[in-house]
């Protein structure tokens, strides 16, 4: 099948390894991708601000780039749950409402799509370390994942899956982030907590978000923990 | 920024900062969940009890004008007065012009947030009476003068030494920090109070429709004595805390003990339907209920905030909000808090006021998931950003958003971000870490990862051309 890929601004500037790992899985299982080159943004952070005028100005965009589009796999949990759930909440009463709602059901978050789309949970990857993965609030709430990307984790040769004992926020919340840096920081310190109790080498994500706040608290703490995409952990390249 | 803002923002600095607090405050609510999902799994099917709690509370609001009128009904038909309080003031005076007629000097109370809500207390001080908590919690904050910290576990933010060292300070009583032996000096000081006193002012966990009953549950019972020994009881309850039918309180009880305390079911459940009746040996002479509303009605004429009004009350939502476990339940500095409070306080106290709450939220949605009655916490709060910003932009946010648009949507001008991001990243150091530096808010905490030396668009356009 084609897939278009909906590459989010973040994600193109820090962390392109995700995009190029995605774009590696899924033509390595045999599939077309496309990639529109614009926009970047899906239009969360505005939306989550109260800004919806703002978000919608960006949203139709995307919606015109993919409203063609055979399936959309993005890799990332809150930007897709930003266009499969929240699209047709921000254009509802408008023209554009079909149009949301069509796109909202071709669209994926990449583990989601791998298992649940295209039944795949064993891409050969081998990755031998010990990890623990986290739950994008999104991905998990929003768009009800949970058990897909454990299947795939579940089946890299070499790895060890170990759970943290409660699944938390990591304290991203995009704008909450910049508004609220303190809670945002502390929330980030005692998801690492909870992450080194389980003695895992990486946190592994679908979020590169979450994971770009995490990390830069790694850093800036000099902790020893390191964090992956999953993608990226599936694409084997380490 | 409003006088609300800055003193949360002061207070959130201080708190998050606090790693005892953390401490402390995840080592009770990690127990608490521990309880809690061992009581769960002894439902034969949470979801469906959540979904029919749901149902009720969404029967009760949505005929609440029936519901309260039979429940009214049924009060007074076994000699209850019931009085109806449109505002926290009129509801205080209420309380107050009973307690007048009556000579009441001193009044015994048990734990109710509604009292918090409309500053009950304070009135009464005012008004020259001397009332006691009976609460243990709420005893041991009354004594430091602290508002409750959380809206079920009004101390729990102190450790047992702090609590001793209140009592040895306000009391002249604390022989160790052995939770027993202060909780006896409670009990010593509490139940001569009890004795003295000429009133007892409950709060009411449910108000039972077609029975006319006010259904209350504690563990300590501390209100059955409020109720039981002085003449004169007085029920404070919101208007919304009607349910239907009396055999509701079968999922009722155990659900909000489960989500509330982790308990299988309260240690003392009592239900009130008026004063001592001929032939009965105890209770009071007579027996007040007041209805408070107090800004529900305009909750309820709202159609999107309605479910709001289901509320229990039970604390779960706060219990797993991850922003509430850092920052504490003081620093909301409001009466509700927690996920719950950042939803209400803007509808009940001014939105543009008190907008911070609802924006202090990574919108992660523990709340809802943890909400028994199903409500949508966080997308309330979604909702409320949307109205703050809707009425009251902030003139650079909205062009900050206004003008990213274009950028994101175009390739050349994010082609053009792309190299000045990098060139900034090259200098950015000179600024790194001060007032100057334009991400000082993120770089003050944590590091900013550098712009990959190939973006992923540019690999794209060189590879699949
Ligand atoms: S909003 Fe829900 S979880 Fe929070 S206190 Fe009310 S009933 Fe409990």
């Amino acid at each position: 099948m084609t897939i278009t890929l909906f590459i989010p601004c973040y994600i193109d500037l820090f962390y392109p390894r995700v995009g190029m790992a995605m774009v590696r899985i899924l033509e390595k299982l045999g599939h077309k991708i496309v990639c529109p080159e614009s926009p970047s943004c899906c239009g969360q952070p505005a939306f989550n601000t109260g800004y919806w005028d703002e978000s919608r100005a960006l949203a139709v965009k995307v919606l015109d780039q993919l409203k063609d589009a055979e399936v959309v796999v993005i890799p990332s949990g809150s930007c897709g749950a930003m266009i499969k759930v929240f699209y047709p909440v921000l254009f509802a009463g408008t023209p554009q409402e079909p149009l949301a709602k069509e796109v909202s059901a071709k669209c994926y978050e990449f583990a989601q799509f791998l298992v649940d789309k295209l039944g795949v949970t064993d891409l050969g990857a081998k990755f031998p370390h010990r990890v623990t993965y986290h739950d994008g609030c999104h991905s998990l709430r929003e768009m009800n994942i949970y058990e897909a990307p454990r299947k795939l984790l579940r089946h890299v040769a070499g790895l060890e899956l170990v759970e943290m004992r409660q699944t938390v926020c990591c304290g991203f919340g995009g704008t909450f982030s910049a508004k609220f840096p303190a809670i945002s920081t502390a929330m980030g310190e005692v998801k690492c907590d909870l992450a080194a109790e389980t003695g895992a080498e990486y946190i592994v994500s679908s979020d590169s978000s979450c994971l770009m706040h995490i990390q830069g608290l790694i850093d800036r703490q000099r902790r020893k923990l390191k964090t992956i995409h999953l993608a990226e952990v599936l694409a084997g390249d380490f | 920024m409003t006088t609300a803002a800055a003193k949360f923002k002061k207070d959130v600095r201080r708190v998050t900062a606090d790693l005892r607090h953390r401490r402390i405050i995840n080592a009770a609510l990690d127990g608490y969940a521990v309880k809690r999902d061992q009581k769960k799994a002894l439902f034969q099917d949470w979801a469906g009890a959540r979904r029919l709690a749901a149902a009720t509370k969404y029967e009760a609001i949505n005929s609440l004008d029936r519901c309260l009128e039979q429940f009214a009904r049924g009060l007074e038909s076994r000699g209850a007065k019931v009085h109806w309080a449109s505002t926290g003031q009129q509801a205080c005076e209420i309380i107050v012009g009973i307690l007048k007629q009556r000579n009441a000097r001193s009044v015994v109370k048990s734990k109710a947030m509604t009292a918090e809500e409309i500053h009950l207390n304070e009135a009464l001080a005012r008004a020259g009476l001397d009332v006691v908590e009976t609460d243990l919690g709420e005893f041991i904050v009354q004594l430091r003068d602290e508002p409750p910290y959380h809206i079920v576990f009004p101390a729990m933010h102190l450790t047992r030494g702090e609590i001793q060292e209140t009592f040895r300070k306000r009391l002249g009583d604390a022989p160790s920090d052995n939770p027993e032996e202060l909780t006896m000096v409670a009990r010593r000081v509490l139940r001569q109070k009890y004795i003295q006193a000429d009133a007892g002012i409950t709060g009411a966990n449910f108000a039972v429709a077609d029975a006319g009953l006010i259904s209350l549950t504690e563990n300590e019972g501390n209100a059955r004595l409020t109720g039981a020994l002085p003449r004169t009881m007085i029920t404070l309850v919101g208007i919304e805390k009607v349910i239907p039918r009396l055999e509701d309180l079968a999922l009722f009880l155990p659900m909000l003990a489960t989500v509330g305390a982790g308990q299988l079911i309260s240690g003392y459940n009592t239900l009130y339907g008026g004063p001592r009746q001929p032939g009965e040996p105890d209770g009071p002479e007579e027996y007040h209920v007041v209805l408070l509303d107090n800004n529900r009605t305009r909750l309820l004429a709202d159609a999107e905030k309605r479910d709001t009004l289901h509320c229990i009350r039970c604390g779960s939502c706060l219990n797993v909000c991850p922003i509430f476990r850092n920052i504490g339940g003081h620093s909301y500095g409001t009466t509700y808090c927690g996920p719950i409070g950042a939803v209400l306080t803007p509808v009940l106290k001014g939105l543009q006021e008190w907008k911070h709450l609802p924006y202090a939220s990574s919108l992660c949605g523990a709340c809802t998931e943890a909400c028994p009655v199903g409500i949508d916490l966080h997308h309330h709060l979604l909702e409320h950003r949307r109205a703050a910003a809707g009425t009251k932009p902030s003139w650079w946010q909205k062009l900050a958003f206004k003008l990213f648009a274009p950028v994101a949507a175009s390739k050349l001008l994010w082609a053009l971000v792309t190299k000045s991001g990098r060139l900034g990243q090259k200098l950015h150091p000179i600024v790194l870490g001060t007032r100057l530096d334009p991400a000082y808010v993120w770089t003050r905490t944590r590091d900013l990862p550098p712009i990959a030396k190939t973006t992923f668009k540019e690999w794209w356009r060189r590879t699949r051309p």
